[in-house]
């Protein structure tokens, strides 16, 4: 399953960093940020609790990120 | 600009009015209350910085720019340079502050390029009053009403009423074009004239306008290679710069003191401080994902839809074209252009024709029917057989008709006249007496051979037609369109076989598109590097195929598609060479001490700028 959500962020590699970490978080298939949409695309696994992983996820974020916002 | 940016702003401008004020000041002979006095405005314009610093070392992700700004300027106070550390942070926030701005603009201009996103549909209620509602609540088969100068939101089909749609914001052409009562309009389009109303056909997010905005939204997080290239870059980079500053700082010295000079540490310490400012990697980052944006934006306000920054790249290495020859140089329209050698009258054997062919879905009898141009009496057509890829032998008025092409006149004994013409002849035998025959022609674009001059001039090598049709029709329009070679009498999977052909004989970095119609050339479309679509306004299948669309089937686009693209890609490059070559060099000047902190100033926060200047210039493509 694939969601997209918007975000804020200020930096193009903060961006890319975002990224990386979303990518590394449990039941997460594969992301990406786009930093000049400011949104991000998820693909989750398959019977993955997607609020649960995007809790993880912002969490993940936040550590390489401080200052980026995902909105829900 | 946002409050982040304006309270930015503000704190820049105070840091930078205290920072004159103390430098003017007589305080030479009180350092404490010099550096304290400095402090003032060091921490004004960049407590952010020294608190994500913090909080980086704190969630263990050190090397980031915030870490390499903070060490530098503390290191920089550390050693009495209370003017360069205060100036290091001044500047690289007006960096910081320059790019938010830019990156913000040019959002702002893309969303006003592609300003076709509908805020509202009207409804019309029982008391014959107005609505506006939002058009994601509208659903399939709801009436909605469209005012003159108001934008369509939803595709759907005219029920009431007729106008002149402006279809520019879609297809970048600004062809208006009549629509009445029973025509099917797509969402995006501009309403001219007159008040129509609509029974719509698809729900709003189905609908044209959004299905391209979210097309043009998504491009970019389809990544170049270049993007790619640049993030392992800037993994690689900072923390490498950050070792060897701190080597920088402690190495000589150290070399220095067992070689019995003085080791100097804070010329050292200075130089690896500069190290630490020039290695900031936000010039490149940034100013990459900003040039694609910027030309997929542009391109898409001209009618050119680049699916991905990874097709940008591809395009603008394209050496050969394959083109499918209906729909793409020719106009797709078959029309009879002339009967030859027959006894009847014109308008009595397209008639006939009409008739035999009149349960055919094929092409050919669409445009024999349309010839006729007028109603058939169906009752009149018995025993209908189709010979496929030959023609139809069918009982018209009692007597045996037979439409199709030589091999059907050889097939039923008749001798047939050969024709000159080119294109798609129908030879017509009634009741075992040939009749003569129909010739049918698709037409060419009126600009096919300058399309291909141009494109000849965006540097591709070898422009190659594929066609289903005969070999002398394929010749001639090669011929008259300047395609240097033809394939004929190609039934679609041979296309497919041809195209592999062409790819294996492109070059290393030679790339290979195919240009169709859309229609049944999907898989071609996929085979190849690149599949561009044209004339697609209004098809949803060559939408989802092809990885360029081209809105309006103007063949001139293909070459400012391939033309935007370069121009992309030579920013993009044009960057990445600038930024990495004065980063190292002024790393290079840094590390021998010729580079001071306002060289590494520049090296960054200027390089950024600059970037960024050139990265917004892929935005103009309109006169491409």
């Amino acid at each position: 399953m694939k969601k997209t959500y918007k975000i804020d962020v200020d930096c193009a590699n903060c961006a890319n960093k975002m990224e990386e970490a979303t990518k590394k978080t449990p039941g997460v298939k594969d992301a990406t940020v786009n930093f000049m949409a400011l949104k991000m695309k998820v693909e989750f696994e398959d019977g993955a609790d997607v609020d649960s992983v995007m809790q993880n996820v912002i969490k993940n974020c936040k550590v390489v990120e401080d200052d980026c916002q995902i909105f829900l | 600009m946002t409050d982040k940016q304006k309270n930015l702003l503000i704190r820049v401008i105070v840091a930078g009015v205290l920072m004159v004020i103390l430098t003017l000041l007589p305080l030479d002979d009180y350092p404490i209350l010099r550096f304290l006095l400095f402090l003032i405005p060091y921490l004004t314009v960049g407590y952010d910085i020294l608190r994500k610093a913090f909080k980086g070392i704190k969630n263990k992700q050190v090397f980031d720019e915030h870490f390499l700004m903070a060490v530098a300027t503390i290191g920089a106070m550390a050693l009495g340079e209370y003017t360069e550390g205060v100036a290091v942070m001044w500047f690289y926030q007006i960096g910081e502050l320059f790019q938010s701005y830019a990156v913000g603009k040019s959002r702002r201009n893309i969303a006003e390029l592609m300003d076709i996103r509908p805020d509202y549909a009207n409804i019309e209620n029982e008391d014959g009053s107005i609505e506006k509602v939002d058009p994601d609540d509208i659903e399939i088969g709801t009436i909605i009403v469209v005012q003159p100068g108001e934008k369509i939101p939803i595709d759907g089909v005219i029920r009431e009423g007729n106008t002149t749609l402006n279809t520019a914001a879609l297809t970048g052409e600004s062809v208006p074009r009549d629509v009445k009562c029973g025509d099917e309009v797509i969402s995006g389009c501009i309403n001219m004239s007159g008040l129509i109303k609509i029974e719509t056909t698809k729900e709003f997010d189905e609908s044209t306008a959004s299905k391209i905005l979210d097309l043009v939204e998504n491009a970019s997080s389809r990544k170049s290679k270049s993007e790619q290239f640049i993030t392992k870059f800037a993994r690689v980079y900072t923390p490498a710069v950050c070792y060897s500053a701190l080597a920088l700082a402690v190495i000589p010295p150290i070399i220095r003191f067992f070689m019995g000079l003085d080791p100097i540490w804070s010329q050292w310490v200075y130089r690896a401080l500069t190290f630490l400012v020039i290695s900031c990697p936000c010039a490149i980052v940034v100013s990459i994902p900003l040039s694609f944006f910027g030309g997929i934006g542009g391109a898409s306000n001209q009618g050119i839809l680049i699916k991905g920054s990874n097709f940008m790249e591809t395009l603008a290495s394209v050496k050969t074209i394959a083109f499918d020859k209906t729909g793409t140089i020719t106009k797709g329209n078959f029309e009879v252009s002339d009967i030859h050698h027959s006894p009847l009258s014109d308008s009595e054997l397209l008639e006939i024709a009409a008739l035999a062919e009149s349960h055919s879905t094929h092409p050919i009898s669409r445009s024999l029917m349309l010839a006729h141009g007028k109603e058939l009496d169906m009752s009149r057509v018995t025993d209908i057989s189709e010979i496929s890829g030959a023609g139809v032998l069918a009982n018209v008025d009692g007597h045996n008709v037979a439409a199709g092409n030589l091999n059907l006149m050889r097939h039923i004994g008749i001798t047939a006249k050969e024709c000159h013409s080119t294109g798609t002849i129908v030879h017509m035998a009634i009741d075992g007496k040939y009749v003569g025959h129909i010739v049918i022609s698709d037409e060419l674009k009126e600009n096919s051979e300058e399309a291909i001059a141009e494109l000849k001039k965006a540097g591709i090598k070898r422009a190659v037609m594929l066609t289903g049709d005969k070999d002398k029709v394929a010749k001639k329009i090669a011929e008259d369109v300047g395609i240097d070679e033809y394939y004929a009498e190609l039934l679609p999977a041979d296309k497919v076989t041809h195209v592999e052909k062409l790819l294996k004989e492109c070059g290393e970095k030679e790339k290979l598109a195919f240009v169709g119609d859309g229609i049944n050339d999907a898989p071609v479309l996929s085979r190849a590097d690149i599949g561009i679509a044209m004339g697609a306004l209004g098809s949803d299948a060559a939408i989802e195929a092809a990885d360029v669309v081209l809105m309006d089937d103007d063949p001139m686009k293909i070459s400012k598609a391939i033309k935007i693209a370069k121009k992309c890609i030579r920013i993009v490059y044009e960057n990445i060479y600038f930024a990495i070559l004065v980063k190292l060099g002024c790393l290079l000047l840094g590390a021998l001490g010729i580079a001071n902190m306002w060289l590494a100033i520049f090296a960054d926060v200027g390089v950024m700028v600059i970037c960024v200047l050139n990265a917004i210039r892929c935005l103009a493509v309109k006169n491409l």
